[in-house]
């Protein structure tokens, strides 16, 4: 049995009544049924406070024999040069203090310029790029900085409800200076019609937070006849241990 | 400062987050390896075959490594992280070491396709650190990593329903609702 899959002005209703009930949220809801995938995969008991201990006070090191330069360049990787809008994504990684993640590890994957990953489990009919893998890290700067080069990714299709399509977007993950800084999340692009349609990103209730994930054009950033720049700086939460900072 | 709101990692981190022998803090080979396994289940007891886990925990000396050498592992140095994918039937296996008895727990994040956010807790080596003394018996129960014959750890995880694990939340993580 197939089921009935939800139109968008359906699934668009009940992001606006979950919107309308109640406070605003700044970090996503974790049951957020317009995202049906969550229905199943949300915890429905309360989490547990409890004070940092141990190995969550310690982030993972990264270091050069990790993480090779050439891998922020996600139109390198192949013998020539990948389709699409090529762009740099530059920013910093701060705690929820202000201060710089330095030395720290970013890991970036998107879809090709036609919105296709590299996955196996990705059955959008939308070309292949044998130019692109689409997944790169850097470390971090001393002020926290980091820049990928790669082409703009464009949205796709999926089978949350009928003519589903994600916003345009790079997945990122990011470390602080300790576990419990641990951040997955989506940078989105400017002026994206689909962004108010989605699921994802609309679980984040709080329309300043969810501006968050938003980068933003920086002509400053472009290189003439040859990439468009886009600025986005993510803020970790705040840590729990009094940093020790090196002489 | 606010934090930026985390997203899920959705259905295609599979070919960009998982490395070789990620899974792998210790080497097969090492003299005290274990491994601690598991199973992550939704709340309809269905595995959960793209879930993504990470591990962060103290060695054999009860310090936690400030080592780099995660991702290029050369087999000798002990980095105190790893990470895991689940595969078709929703199962992890980590190689390692048991951290040792001043660092009674690994600390484990979950993130997964239809999870909005990240998920933080914590495997037990025993039941009796004072932090599980109070939770309930249910709740606690839920955060040992049971030993096995031979000495592998199991633990799975529960995202929703009356077995769900006991997921953390720490101060300064703000709220989700
Ligand atoms: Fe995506």
């Amino acid at each position: 049995m197939t089921p009935t899959l939800e139109s968008q002005r359906q699934i668009s209703a009940e992001i606006a009544a979950l919107h309308a009930a109640d406070r605003p949220a700044r970090q996503p809801r974790l049951a957020f049924p317009p995202y049906r995938s969550s229905i199943l995969r949300h915890p429905t008991k309360d989490l547990r406070p409890a004070d940092p201990e141990g190995a969550e006070l310690v982030a993972p090191v990264f270091g050069h024999c990790d993480v090779d330069p050439l891998e922020a360049d996600l139109t390198v990787q192949h013998g020539g040069e990948p389709i699409g809008e090529r762009i740099v994504v530059q920013g910093r990684v701060l705690d929820g203090d202000g201060r710089p993640v330095r030395r720290q590890l970013v890991e970036v994957w998107q879809a090709n310029a036609a919105g296709r990953y590299l996955h196996r489990r990705d059955r959008h009919p939308a070309p292949m790029d044998p130019n692109f893998t689409g997944a790169g890290r850097c470390l971090t700067d001393d002020e926290g900085g980091y820049r990928f080069v790669t082409i703009k990714p464009g949205p796709y299709p999926w089978r949350n409800h009928h003519n589903a399509w994600r916003p345009a977007h790079i997945h990122f993950s990011l470390f602080g200076s300790e576990f419990t800084q641990r951040l997955v999340t989506q940078m989105y692009f400017p002026a994206d019609p689909l962004f108010a349609l989605d699921p994802i990103a609309q679980s984040i209730t709080d329309p300043q937070a969810r501006q968050r994930l938003v980068a933003a054009y920086d002509h400053d950033l472009s290189e003439p006849e040859w990439l468009l720049g886009y600025r986005w700086d993510v803020v970790l939460t705040g840590a729990h241990r009094t940093p020790v900072e090196a002489a | 400062m606010n934090p930026t709101p985390g997203q899920t990692i959705g259905p295609f981190y599979g070919y960009a987050l998982p490395y070789a022998r990620g899974h792998e803090l210790v080497p097969p080979g090492h003299p005290a390896a274990i491994r601690l396994h598991g199973t992550v289940f939704d709340g309809d007891g269905a595995p959960v075959p793209d879930a993504l886990l990470e591990i962060r925990q103290a060695g054999p000396d009860g310090t936690v490594p400030t080592v780099d050498g995660s991702i290029r592992r050369d087999g000798t140095r002990f980095t105190g992280w790893g990470r895991c994918g689940t595969d078709a039937g929703g199962h992890y296996a980590f190689t390692t070491v048991e951290p040792g008895p001043a660092a009674p727990f690994f600390a484990v994040v979950i993130f997964a396709r239809g999870l909005l956010d990240r998920l933080f807790t914590r495997a037990y080596l025993a039941a009796d650190a004072p932090f599980l003394a109070t939770l309930d018996a249910r709740e606690r129960a839920t955060l040992v990593a049971v030993r096995e014959p031979g000495g592998d750890r199991r633990f799975d995880i529960h995202l929703q329903g009356e077995r769900q694990t006991t997921f953390l939340t720490f101060p300064r993580h703000g709220t989700h609702r």
